[in-house]
């Protein structure tokens, strides 16, 4: 009962959200100097060239006109054709943001266990060499610019081993196991990004819950630490755990644009980046809505984990 | 994050052709890379004596693609170097660029020029299919040129074809052009990417053409995918069974793509990692001396370049070898302000090479009665290390005792707001095949693209003499005052023209070495073939 008013009440906020992010990026896209049309043309435009394309693109319609003639499109699920190739945006999309979150997901699958062992190991090890060896390393991989790891992975399991292709670029022509093959580099660089926040953070909840008196009284009664950590400390650690989980899974999904570059991998941070460049406002909403979708879905997963593992926020005060 | 200095601002009628000798770097240079001499072919002559051979796939990593771009040529802004490539690859225009930089025919077989040379005569290919099997036409031709002209066209060719009157048919298989006020030239602007020949009766541009490859894929700013095509028209060229594009934008990545062998062939290789290419065995570096050029423009209509001594200064003040040392590590040739490579015709080698005079610009600033800070503007928008340059060119002024300040612009909106707007700003031209195409886009006085605002009569006059004189030593004498004139007077600064580097593994064979564009002048697919 209160899940589901919770539900509903933060998915209508997710509404309101979003349409405030679509009002941000028009506004911000207006703000850019020149418009869609002479980023188009560049060097080229000649004055009658661009006003054909201004007109062609309804560049020239009040701003509030061309918003809210978009927005109503949008909502009826028309997406439009693409300013600047003219192509429709909607399969565009679809390749897209499919390649985003196989990426994405498969970094997670890697990521979000290994972190969370890590963590549990570290807290049960407190203090212990291993502890600081676990720290030292995910701090040091998430210190490093996330084209540097990548460009490392690179020189030594692309051009050195050779046994990753350095051109992780994936189609639909490629096999399961070719687009996995092609995509362990990106994936293990993203790892290398998110490791850390979620392993320290899954090491500071659990030790925060083990100085609670009912782990006291299992200690007394006799468990073991793995028992009382994996069994009555996590469970009560989740609630953090899960919102910085959300939070990673959401920056693998939004901020990997530079991963992108590195491994020439076709994803929707690239596409917006191009587009903002030469002012596709249509492809930039989209990515935009997207991306804040990302965000919102994501933490209202976490909040929803959190109420299910802990009873106690069932019952606000 | 490192990406490419070219996404923005390709200048739309980059018909880079450049007549007569190839420029190449040929063994002496590369074996100063370090490249082993099993690596090398002695020279373009040697290609020759291979012989072509069918089949392969050939995968190339390029840069300067974005998911913006286009199969469409007439619209606003196709042109970057995947685009060109790809258009090369599935189409062709009437005119050809060879690998020497003379124009030959094409899709148009011959021509014939009528007096003043206002009247072409096109005679076309009476063999020509396109991949959907229709038959190729003059109608075909003559939709292909009128679709980047007229009042409602948004192609960048729109410029470069604004002083042509008239495109008809007058049978099947010949074209009449007329030209308002005559051009001897015309042939080599047919040639340009812009005008491919495109079915007549389509409305959208699908990549149907006539050319060496028939589009299987094409994700735009992604991968490209073309297979043979099994009619092709033209005798000996598109040897491979299949091409395929990567875009990959990302400097290092495109070299480590080579490097492993995950691609044939690479465009663009930075100047500054060229060297290190030599420690891997199995590749050659293709240097192509263009007419691209880096300029510096000063405003000559307006203070405070309006006066001669001021710009004067300003030459003299520059060292170009040092500009072209630092910036292209020698990858490109010294400029004499003005916009003729050596490789172009007409090109006057009299004419004295311009080096660093620091008397002679103290002097000439002096004379200009100049005071102050000049505001020197300039962004990544132009060239990639077009900061560099600003910044190099700020420490050599001040020698001469010049004092510049460099103003970094955003790409953004660089195009609009400060070229052929502000005073002093960097710029780059990708050049023109004929010195009349780049006078007359850049420097005649009524130009729209006269980005110093020069004007200087004599220039004019010589410029439209010149344009419909067919006598070749006449013309000489005309094309040799012009750059005279400019060298003296204008307001551009031409410290270099730099060159195209490609890298290919020596699996690609061919004569690659075309002087007008990068990657055999954008007509790779066709023109290699794989050992």
């Amino acid at each position: 009962m209160v899940l589901t008013r919770l539900i509903a009440k933060r998915l209508f906020g997710a509404l309101v959200t979003l349409w405030f992010v679509t009002v941000l990026i028009f506004l911000a896209v207006e703000c850019l100097p020149g418009d869609a049309a002479e980023a188009l043309l560049g060097k080229d435009a000649t004055p009658v060239a661009v006003e054909n394309l201004r007109a062609e693109l309804h560049l020239n319609d009040p701003p509030l006109e061309r918003y809210v003639g978009w927005l109503s499109r949008v909502a009826v699920g028309d997406l439009g054709k693409s300013l600047t190739t003219n192509r429709p945006i909607a399969p565009m999309l679809a390749t897209r943001l499919s390649n985003t979150l196989f990426l994405a997901a498969t970094a997670a699958a890697i990521a979000v266990p290994l972190a969370i062992i890590l963590g549990l190991v570290s807290a049960l090890y407190r203090g212990t060499r291993l502890d600081r060896i676990i720290s030292v390393l995910s701090l040091a991989s998430i210190s490093f610019p996330e084209f540097f790891v990548g460009y490392i992975l690179l020189v030594v399991f692309a051009l050195n081993l050779g046994w990753f292709p350095v051109l992780s670029g994936i189609n639909a022509d490629m096999g399961l196991g070719e687009q996995l093959h092609r995509i362990v580099l990106p994936a293990l660089t993203l790892v290398c990004l998110v490791l850390a926040y979620m392993m320290r953070m899954t090491r500071a909840a659990v030790i925060n819950v083990l100085s609670n008196p009912y782990i006291e009284m299992a200690e007394l009664k006799g468990c073991s630490r793995r028992e009382i950590i994996v069994r009555h400390a996590f469970v009560n650690a989740i609630g953090p755990v899960a919102n910085v989980v959300a939070l990673s899974l959401a920056y693998l999904v939004v901020g990997v644009v530079v991963v992108e570059v590195v491994f020439t991998y076709p994803g929707l941070g690239q596409w917006m980046v191009d587009s903002v460049s030469k002012q596709d406002i249509l492809v930039v909403q989209i990515c935009g809505l997207i991306f804040g979708a990302t965000y919102i879905g994501l933490n209202l997963t976490a909040d929803i984990v959190a109420v299910l593992f802990n009873p106690k926020l069932r019952h606000p005060r | 994050m490192k990406t490419n200095g070219f996404g923005t601002g390709f200048d739309g009628l980059g018909l880079t052709g450049d007549i007569g000798r190839r420029q190449l770097l040929k063994t002496g240079a590369a074996v100063g890379l370090g490249i082993g001499a099993s690596a090398l072919l002695p020279g373009a002559s040697a290609f020759a004596a291979d012989v072509p051979k069918k089949g392969g796939r050939l995968k190339l990593g390029l840069a300067g693609g974005q998911t913006t771009n286009t199969l469409d040529q007439a619209r606003g802004g196709f042109g970057s170097p995947v685009e060109r490539t790809v258009n090369y690859t599935l189409y062709n225009t009437l005119v050809e660029i060879a690998p020497n930089g003379q124009a030959v025919p094409e899709i148009a077989e011959s021509w014939d020029i009528g007096p003043g040379a206002k009247s072409w005569v096109f005679n076309i290919r009476k063999d020509v299919t396109f991949h959907n099997g229709k038959e190729m036409t003059a109608d075909d031709v003559v939709h292909s040129l009128r679709r980047h002209m007229g009042a409602d066209t948004k192609s960048g060719a729109a410029g470069l074809l604004k002083e042509i009157e008239s495109i008809e048919k007058l049978d099947k298989h010949q074209v009449r052009v007329q030209h308002a006020t005559g051009n001897a030239d015309l042939h080599y602007l047919l040639s340009d990417y812009h005008l491919a020949i495109v079915p007549a009766e389509t409305t959208t541009v699908d990549g149907v053409g006539t050319g060496g490859y028939v589009l299987q894929t094409y994700e735009p700013g992604v991968r490209f995918v073309a297979k043979r095509n099994p009619n092709y028209w033209k005798e000996g060229r598109a040897h491979v069974d299949e091409v395929e594009f990567v875009v990959v934008n990302d400097d290092a990545a495109r070299l480590s793509a080579l490097q492993s062998g995950e691609v044939h062939g690479i465009n663009r290789l930075d100047p500054k990692t060229v060297a290190l290419l030599g420690r891997a065995p199995g590749l050659r570096i293709i240097n192509s001396a263009g007419t691209a050029y880096y300029v510096i423009n000063m405003r000559a209509d307006r203070a405070p370049f309006d006066n001669k001594d001021l710009r004067l200064a300003l030459k003299y003040a520059i060292n170009r070898e040092q500009m072209l040392d630092r910036l292209l590590r020698g990858y490109g040739t010294v400029g004499n302000d003005h916009p003729i490579a050596k490789s172009m015709p007409f090109f006057d080698a009299k004419l004295p090479q311009r080096t660093q005079d620091l008397d002679k610009a103290k002097f000439h600033f002096k004379k200009s009665g100049h005071s102050g800070a000049l505001d020197l503007r300039t962004s990544t928008a132009a060239f990639s290390s077009a900061i560099d340059m600003a910044v190099l060119l700020k420490m050599q002024a001040a020698e001469a005792g010049i004092d510049i300040n460099v103003v970094r612009e955003p790409q953004d909106g660089y195009w609009e707001n400060v070229w052929r707007s502000k005073e002093f700003m960097i710029s780059y031209w990708t050049g023109r095949a004929v010195p009349d195409q780049i006078f007359t886009t850049a420097y005649y006085s009524k130009a729209a693209w006269n980005d110093t605002h020069w004007r200087n009569d004599s220039f004019d006059a010589l410029l439209l003499a010149a344009r419909t004189e067919l006598d070749s030593a006449k013309r000489t004498q005309m094309y040799a005052e012009m750059q005279a004139i400019m060298q003296d007077d204008s307001g551009a600064i031409v410290p270099m023209f730099n060159n195209f580097l490609d890298g290919m593994r020596d699996a690609v064979k061919g004569d690659l070495t075309a002087s007008n564009m990068e990657l055999a002048g954008c007509r790779i697919a066709e023109r290699c073939w794989l050992a």
